[in-house]
Formats: C-alpha cells, structure tokens, sequence
C-alpha cells in the first residue's frame, strides 16, 4: 500500500535530474570528440601546409584514392596512402590469426575440467601481463634487443650459438621488421583475447560437455561440434573489434625503428594521418590529407561497427518492441474508428 | 580377460591420457610464460652494465655490476674528474628522460583522468538507468553508437583546434577529455541494471535525501566494485597513452613516459648502451609492479568484457 509520501514521489517529475546528470558528458563530448570530428571532416576539403585555409572541394580525396591531384608532391601521397594500408592490413593479418588460434587453443585448455593444471591462475596473469605495458616502453624494448648488427642481444647470442651466421636485420628488414610487429602484437594481445574467449566458453551451459562425455564424444569433437558454434558471437566480436583496432595500429608500428623517423616498411594508416597532421607547425602540417585519410578510415570503422552492432543487437528486445508498436497501433486504429461511429 | 580387467584397462589408459594431456599443456604454459617474461628480465640484467661491457658482449644473461654508474649518468650526477664525452651524455638523457619529471607528468595526467572518468561516468550512468525521461533511450543509443569511433579519426581536428585554442603544451586537452568515456559509461549502466535496486533511491527520497547526495552517498558506495575495475583500467590506458600526450605535448617540461621512451629511442648520437635499457627498465617497472599487486581484480575486469582498447 503506497503511503501518502509515497505518493507525491510519484507525482514529481525528476526528468530534469535526469538531464542535469548527464549533461557534462554531453557537454564534453561534443567539445572535444564531435566538434573535432566534424573540424576533421571540413580539413579534408582543405589545402595542405600554407594553403591550409583554401577550399580544395574532393582534391584530397582523389590525391589519395586516385593520385590525381593537382598540388605539388601529390602523386607520391597516393602510392603512399596505399602502401600504408597494404601495410595495415598485413600486419593486422599476420597479428590476429596467430593470436585468435593461440587464445582459443588456450582458453579451451583453461577451462577444460578434465585437464589438471597446476598454477593456472599464475599462468593467466602473465599471459595478460604484456597487454599493461605502455606500447611505447615495448618497441623499446624490442628495439634494443632484436637490434639490427651483431652487437644487439639477439644477434650477438644467435651468433654465439652459431644459429645463424650474419645479423638478422629485425629492425630495417622489410619482411623481418613486419615479422617482428606481428610478433609484438601478438605478444602484447594474446592474454587479453584468451580471457575474453574464457569467459565466453565458461558461459556455455556445461551439461552440454558432460552429456557428450557420456555419450563418449572426444575432446577435439567436443571443441568442432560444441566449442566452436557456440562460441561464434563471441568471435565475431573479437574479430570486429580487433579489425578496428587493426585499422589504429599506431605505436609499434611508429616506434619500432633505430634513428630519428619512423621506418617506411612498417608505416600504417594511423601512421600517415599522425605523421600528416603532426609534421611541423600548423603551416608545414598536411592537414587535408591527414583529414581526408581519417575519414576514409572513418566511414570503414562505422561499416565494421554496424556489423558487430547488428549481430550483438538484443533480438527478444527487439521483437518485443515490434509486438507493441503493433499493438499500439491495432489500438490506435480502433479507437479511431470508434471515434468515427459515434 | 574379465570385465573387471577390462574396465581396469581402460580407466588406467583414461588417467594416463588425461596425465599426458595436462603435463604437455603444462609445458606449452611454462614456454609462453617464459617468452613473457624473458624480454622484461633481459631488458633488467642488462641495465646493471655498462656501455663498454655491452659493445663488447651484448649477449648477458646474468646481472653486472654498473646499475649505479647508470643511475649516476642518467640522473646527471658524475663524478668531478668524468670525461667531456661522458658529460655529454649525461646531459642528453638527463635532458630527454628526466625520471622524476616523468613520472610526476604521468602521474598528474594518468590520476586527474582516472578520478574524472570514473566520476562522471558513474554519475551519466546514474542519470541514465535511476531516471526516466524522454531522451534516455536516444542518450543510451548515442553512447554506445560512439563507443567505438576511434581517436585517430579525429586527431587531426583535435589537433588543430587545440592550436587555434592555444592549448598545446597544456595538461587540459588530456585530462578534460575524460570527463566523456562512453565505453565505462556502458560498462557502469549494465553494472547497475544488472545491481543496482532502484528502491534504494525511492527509499531515499522518502527519507528526504536531495537527488546529488542519493547519488554521492548511496550510489557510488554501492557501485565500488565497477569502480574499481574501470579506475584501473583508466590510469593504466591513460598512462601509456603516447598517442594523445604525444601531439599536445611538445615542450620537454611537459613530456611523460611514454614521450621520454621514444625520444631515447631516436638518439643517434652518444648513445649509451646501459642507460638506454635502464630507461626501459624504469619506463616499464612501475605498471608491472602495479600490475601485479592488483591483477587479481584486473584479470576479472577483463573476463567481464568491454575494456578492449
């Protein structure tokens, strides 16, 4: 029984609180995400370094997809641009089919109750370990071991082993360097997917792989015919989510070099927007190409984002939602038409 | 052969089977373990030589005994009767990473953030699910729609008006930002459809509890663990953030870890060998030595999902 302060609760609105909590985020957000956004958008219709102010219309666009623009050292920024994105999906590639079967081979032993494994909880906080470290202390880190001449640790101890009998450039090689990123990323990525795949697999009703035990079904059948389809959504989202990350691919790639730039070999589409816009002063910096490049890479994320976004979508939800528009609506019509009969 | 013998058989096979599966999956855990560990011990050990023992053997497993002189180089403090050359030195990496200045950089940032993130997203959360009003459910769609919009796309205009604003070399542009996460504001609103009783807050109002203070004495003590698990996740993303702190930050006074890391990694010149790694050392040391502390929690936030970058 609802009291009478009960009662004149109800009868307040609070929708103002509800507006006034979450206005800073809005306020925010559009100051520093949106308005840049659409300040990206306009650059990319804009010139480059000190014609950064005039109005170019497509120019940058068909410099970079076409290579047919107009203003000077335009032909190279498209071989450019392409190169960058060849660039990125390779390593993303070569980053996260190593790491998806890595994971998954992990996650599944991880969670099997058959297998007795001593120290799991040890091994999954040091397979995640790598995903904490800052990205740029890791390309140092590799940097000044996998250097490039014998006096870098990892040739100089292949050397002493006579593993091999010259230096391996890790650093400057252009298939070695590739190697070597999809290596890092690897290492830095496969902890944090493998417990997302855990808690994905550990949601799957467990009396599924009880019953096919009984029924005498073997562990790699168990993992084909159970696993697998189950896990689908799950893996789904990784690979979009990883796609997208893929297509950010930015401080390894950018930090993993000897000398004062960036190595061309491993230059990713984040790359070229960062190096574009951060050459110089505003006036030495290619503001139109940079803008142009973030919202090519824009218009893929929201594709690859309406993917995830449709898969993940609640469909009972959904369905719901439909039955009562309908219902709405049925309701609607009659009280129309008993409107009209009186 | 009895049934008994043969049921005996085949248990032993079984145990046997499941006893070679498990010290094999063993092994393949130990190898990865190690190849996650090796290159943070080796990066360790070779911090404790000095440029000369390096040139001439790079190849260290074991620790020496000049972690103080590099200390000493890095930290610009050689003795009187030092070499021009080694004077030179020093002054380059006391110049490009100056530890404490780094640190305490890093620090300002990577706290400021976190406290903000954490806050407003448990307030927008708050505002989203305890109320109900006409633009909840567009609100809602907006920041999930966004969530995944990468930093990237807009960096060039964010750069740029960062410079019209003349907030370059200004810790602003990298610390208000954080005040709009929409990724913690979808983890904080299915934390509270999922444990938040909405009675509580009608309870409150009864009781006479103004809307802010329900949220500031009620909400947010009840709402800890997602808390904790985002601050976490937070400092950790914003100290290693080099992407963002690198195109505002500019001037060597503002520079963070991340930034100090990079530019020892561009020096051509009188590079020394064993300051470089303990400049690894010292830029990696801290987060794993956090890490560990609090990887219990981190390793559940994870399993919880929606904290990939």
């Amino acid at each position: 029984m609802a009291s009478a302060a009960q009662r004149r609760i109800k009868a307040i609105s609070y929708a103002k609180y509800g507006y006034m909590f979450i206005a800073p985020f809005f306020l925010v957000y559009c100051f520093f995400q949106i308005w840049p956004l659409i300040y990206t958008f306009i650059l990319s219709f804009k010139g480059n370094q000190s014609a950064n102010t005039e109005w170019v219309g497509f120019d940058n666009y068909s410099t970079i997809l076409f290579g047919q623009g107009t203003a000077e050292g335009a032909p190279g920024v498209q071989t450019e641009f392409l190169h960058a994105l060849g660039n990125t999906f390779i390593l993303w590639f070569g980053n996260f089919v190593p790491q998806i079967l890595l994971s998954l081979l992990l996650a599944v032993w991880f969670t099997d109750a058959k297998v007795k494994l001593p120290g799991k909880g040890f091994f999954k906080v040091v397979m995640y370990m790598p995903n904490i470290i800052t990205a740029a202390s890791v390309a140092a880190l590799y940097v000044s071991l996998f250097g490039d001449s014998k006096n870098y640790f990892i040739n100089a101890t292949m050397l002493n082993l006579g593993l091999i009998s010259e230096p391996i450039k890790f650093v400057s090689g252009p298939v070695a360097s590739k190697i070597m990123v999809m290596f890092i990323q690897t290492w830095l990525w496969f902890g944090n997917t493998m417990i997302m795949l855990m808690s994905g697999i550990m949601g799957i009703n467990p009396s599924l792989f009880e019953a096919a035990d009984i029924d005498g079904a073997s562990s790699t059948q168990q993992f084909f015919k159970i696993t697998i389809p189950l896990l689908q959504p799950i893996m789904v989202y990784t690979l979009v989510t990883s796609m997208i990350g893929g297509l950010q691919m930015f401080d390894i790639p950018y930090l993993f070099h000897t000398g004062a730039r960036f190595s061309r070999e491993l230059e990713t589409v984040a790359v070229f927007i960062y190096y574009n816009f951060n050459k110089g002063t505003v006036d030495q910096a290619s503001y139109g190409y940079a803008g142009a490049a973030s919202i090519i890479i824009f218009a893929i994320t929201a594709a690859l984002g309406s993917i995830t976004f449709y898969m993940n979508r609640d469909k009972d939800a959904i369905a719901k939602k439909k039955q009562r528009k309908k219902a709405e609506k049925q309701y609607k019509a009659k009280m129309k038409q008993g409107g009209l009969s009186i | 052969m009895s049934m008994k013998q043969q049921y005996g058989q085949s248990k032993d096979n079984y145990h046997a089977k499941i006893i070679i599966k498990s010290t094999l999956i063993f092994i393949v855990c130990l190898l990865l373990t190690l190849i996650c560990l090796i290159p943070i011990y080796i990066i360790i050990v070779n911090a404790t030589h000095a440029h000369l023992d390096l040139t001439a053997n790079p190849s260290n497993f074991w620790f020496g005994g000049s972690l103080g002189d590099n200390i000493k180089t890095l930290m610009n403090k050689l003795p009187d009767d030092a070499s021009k050359t080694a004077i030179r030195v020093a002054r380059q990496y006391n110049n490009s990473f100056n530890v404490g200045r780094g640190y305490l950089n890093s620090l300002i940032i990577a706290g400021s953030t976190t406290i903000l993130t954490v806050f407003f997203s448990a307030l927008t959360a708050y505002g989203l699910t305890v109320y109900d009003f006409k633009m909840s459910g567009p609100a809602y769609t907006f920041i999930i729609g966004v969530m995944m919009i990468p930093v990237q796309v807009s960096s060039a205009g964010f750069v740029r008006f960062m410079y019209s604003l003349g907030l370059i070399n200004n810790f602003i542009p990298l610390i208000v930002p954080a005040i709009a996460a929409p990724a913690v504001i979808f983890f904080m609103v299915s934390y509270m459809k999922s444990s938040f009783p909405l009675d509580i807050v009608e309870a409150a109002r009864i009781d006479g509890c103004g809307e802010l203070r329900t949220f500031l004495t009620i909400a947010i003590p009840m709402m800890k663990p997602a808390i904790a698990v985002q601050a976490i996740f937070a400092f950790v993303a914003n100290w290693n953030n080099y992407y963002t702190q690198n195109m505002i930050l500019k001037d060597e006074k503002f520079a963070t870890v991340p930034i100090m890391i990079s530019k020892v990694l561009a020096f051509d010149k009188n590079v020394d060998k064993g300051v470089n790694f303990l400049c690894v050392t010292l830029s990696i040391l801290p987060i794993v030595i956090i890490y560990f502390i609090l990887s219990k929690f981190i390793i559940a936030g994870v399993a919880l999902g929606g904290v990939k970058e």
